[in-house]
């Protein structure tokens, strides 16, 4: 592992050959160092410039309706969040909606994944059919949601709704966190069938006829083979809806606006209205903060349970 | 007992027909081997033997029961897939156990079945651990133990020393020999290494597009081969195809003229041939001798010579341009473009007629397979 015999002509030291194994040590990892130096430079400033900004606004009384009046108040910010009758609503429904979309993305895009992997007529066509809804903008794919789908008037529900008879559901009035959860799941659900329907063109077809021959059903093969070979990709699919899912915003503000009450506002909507509709930003930046440190458990707690499994090479 | 008989087995994949017909008998305790060049469908036959494929028409009977239809699992077999098929999630241990866990076993007997499968394989130690921590050779074992803890009647082999290397193959080929003479089994075995069919197999059954060729013990194939198929496919080198005409036919044999120049007189009978016929003569390059080009009359000139160090093959170039092989002694000496001469050893030699069948060929009292 010596690079000292090249000519390395952009290191003009490199004319001094280093003498021992040490000195040449020290020089490759000086070397390595400058060369990662500009993007970790970047990266700070990027990150962290923003991150001491909102932690020194976050211990100031800083509301864009009194300018001027910026005195240093220490935790007072992260108290009247926290205690905040919002708060408690957030997190709620930060944890519903989080909960509610992984479980059925994860359980209908199995399902989705193991129909669409047995041929048939068409099925690159319903593949991408199955696909497309991640690719709408989540604005939009609210937007015609609210407008043409569950609409009480206009709405292909309501039409439904009145053809059986029955009376159409104000679904936004109704069933707000329901309303939500199924809009954001038709956007995630596809996310989770192309990785798990990628996932099951890598089961060993082998696999299947062996545990045929030992006796397995469907059903078996089902829980023995395919969902065992699946645990991976279902880990992929946990892991990075979780991160998405905890800052949902478009959503809610498109449709419910965080109401009725407090009923559909998750903490991306509550610090969203605390800065921008109550123009506080010294307390935006205090639930900004919690929300950093919510989302560090979320992803310490993920990385423990289900990183070990994804770096466990099989 | 398990005996399987298969009658006029058909299998089509849409318009395209992998197995054109199949009659054959495996009896009690035999090692059968199917064998064939690729796409021959020797593997398409197993797995419709397995039930893995539903058969186009024809019959399947194990021990007089039709199973042509009947589920995998309920057909008293076991296979050992090529890529062994090992569930990666599983350890060995419920590898072994998965199909009697299934089928409802109790405990303690599956624990019983299991550790005397592991006892015959030597896989005692590496029960708890994952098919991911064992080598090929081990993850083959416990292949073929989750086989045997089935106590099938017929065990199927696909192509199982495929994905192992030369030295690897050769032992596990030795350890399926001495298992099937311990569990004294009955066996399917699907390869196209004709190595492993010659010794592994009781009786071999040499497939080609969709038909069986012969069917006989490993030595009939090699000495009585039925058509020039059987015999270029048996025997490496290949054997040596050279074209003629008949020159006569009588009592005493037929006598061919080769397109490359010598007039032979050979002991076959035939009552079909008439002179002027064309004709294939075959030899096996361990049938003919090399010596000096004055002392035959089958002149050639000598290519490539390659030294194994127990042997030596020639390849050879013919007056006519039609190559062929020669194994010849470990020391033999010759020079690239050298010539010399050939002399076969005629009462090994093979006849073929135009459409590739075999001439018969006098059998020696001695040699009556």
């Amino acid at each position: 592992m010596s690079i000292s015999s090249l000519p390395a002509e952009g290191t003009a030291h490199a004319s001094t050959p280093p003498v021992t194994v040490h000195e040449e040590r020290q020089r490759q990892s000086r070397l390595s160092l400058a060369m990662v130096s500009p993007s970790v430079a970047v990266l700070l400033v990027w990150m962290a410039v923003p991150l001491a900004m909102t932690i020194y606004f976050s211990l100031i009384r800083y509301n864009l309706l009194y300018p001027g009046d910026n005195d240093f108040v220490g935790l007072e910010n992260f108290y009247f969040f926290l205690t905040d009758e919002g708060f408690t609503a957030g997190m709620t429904n930060t944890l519903l909606l989080v909960c509610s979309v992984l479980l059925i993305s994860v359980v209908v895009g199995v399902l989705i994944a193991v129909l669409v992997d047995t041929s048939f007529w068409g099925r690159g066509i319903v593949r991408v059919l199955l696909i497309s809804p991640f690719f709408i903008m989540p604005t939009v794919s609210a937007l015609v949601w609210k407008n043409l789908l569950l609409h009480p008037v206009s709405g292909v529900f309501a039409a439904v709704w009145r053809f059986f008879g029955a009376e159409p559901i104000d679904w936004f009035a109704t069933y707000p966190m329901e309303a939500i959860i199924l809009i954001v799941s038709w956007q995630w659900v596809p996310f989770a069938v192309l990785l798990l329907m990628t996932a099951m063109q890598s089961l060993d077809q082998e696999q299947k006829d062996a545990a045929r021959l030992d006796g397995a059903g469907p059903v078996a093969i089902f829980w023995h083979i395919t969902l065992p070979h699946l645990a991976r990709p279902i880990a992929v699919v946990v892991m990075i809806e979780t991160i998405f899912l905890l800052s949902i915003f478009a959503e809610i503000f498109t449709t419910t606006g965080g109401g009725p009450g407090y009923e559909t506002t998750n903490l991306a909507y509550l610090i969203y209205s605390q800065a921008l509709l109550q123009f506080d930003v010294g307390l935006a930046s205090a639930g900004g903060l919690v929300a950093v440190l919510l989302a560090n458990i979320a992803a310490f707690i993920l990385i423990r349970m289900i990183g070990k499994n994804l770096t466990d090479k099989g | 007992m398990s005996d399987l008989t298969i009658r006029n087995l058909k299998k089509s994949f849409e318009d395209i027909h992998i197995i054109k017909g199949i009659d054959l008998d495996i009896k009690d305790h035999e090692f059968v081997v199917f064998v064939g060049p690729s796409g021959c469908g020797k593997s398409t036959l197993l797995r419709l033997i397995a039930g893995l494929e539903e058969v186009t028409s024809g019959s399947i009977q194990l021990d007089e029961r039709d199973i042509t239809d009947v589920a995998p699992a309920k057909r008293d077999l076991a296979m050992v897939f090529q890529s062994y098929a090992l569930y990666p999630h599983m350890t060995v241990r419920k590898n072994m156990s998965f199909a009697l866990d299934l089928a409802g076993i109790d405990k303690a007997e599956i624990q019983r079945k299991v550790e005397d499968a592991a006892k015959v394989l030597e896989l005692g130690p590496l029960l708890e651990r994952k098919p991911k921590a064992l080598s090929g050779g081990q993850r083959q074992r416990v292949a073929i133990g989750r086989s045997i803890v089935r106590n099938p009647k017929i065990f199927l082999f696909d192509e199982p020393l495929s994905n192992l290397d030369a030295a690897l193959r050769v032992l596990m080929r030795l350890e399926l020999a001495r298992l099937h003479k311990e569990l004294n089994a009955t066996m399917i075995y699907v390869t196209h290494d004709q190595v492993e069919a010659m010794t592994l197999a009781d009786k071999v059954v040499v497939l080609n597009a969709g038909r069986v060729e012969q069917v006989g013990s490993p030595l009939e194939l090699y000495h009585h081969p039925v058509n020039q198929f059987v015999a270029g496919f048996i025997g490496t080198p290949k054997m040596a195809f050279l074209k003629g005409t008949v020159k006569a036919v009588s009592n005493a044999g037929v006598t061919v003229a080769l397109d490359c120049g010598p007039h032979y007189q050979l002991p076959h009978q035939s009552t079909s041939l008439k002179p002027g016929d064309d004709i294939t003569f075959g030899i096996r390059p361990e049938n003919i001798e090399v010596v000096a080009a004055d002392q035959s009359p089958f002149k050639v000139r000598l290519d490539v010579t390659e030294h194994l160090g127990a042997d030596t093959y020639c390849y050879i170039k013919l007056a006519n341009g039609e190559m062929m092989t020669v194994r010849a002694p470990g020391d033999f000496m010759a020079d690239y473009g050298q010539n010399a001469g050939l002399l076969p050893d005629l009462s090994q030699a093979h006849l073929f007629d135009a459409s590739g069948k075999t001439i018969p060929r006098p059998r020696p009292p001695a040699q009556a397979a």
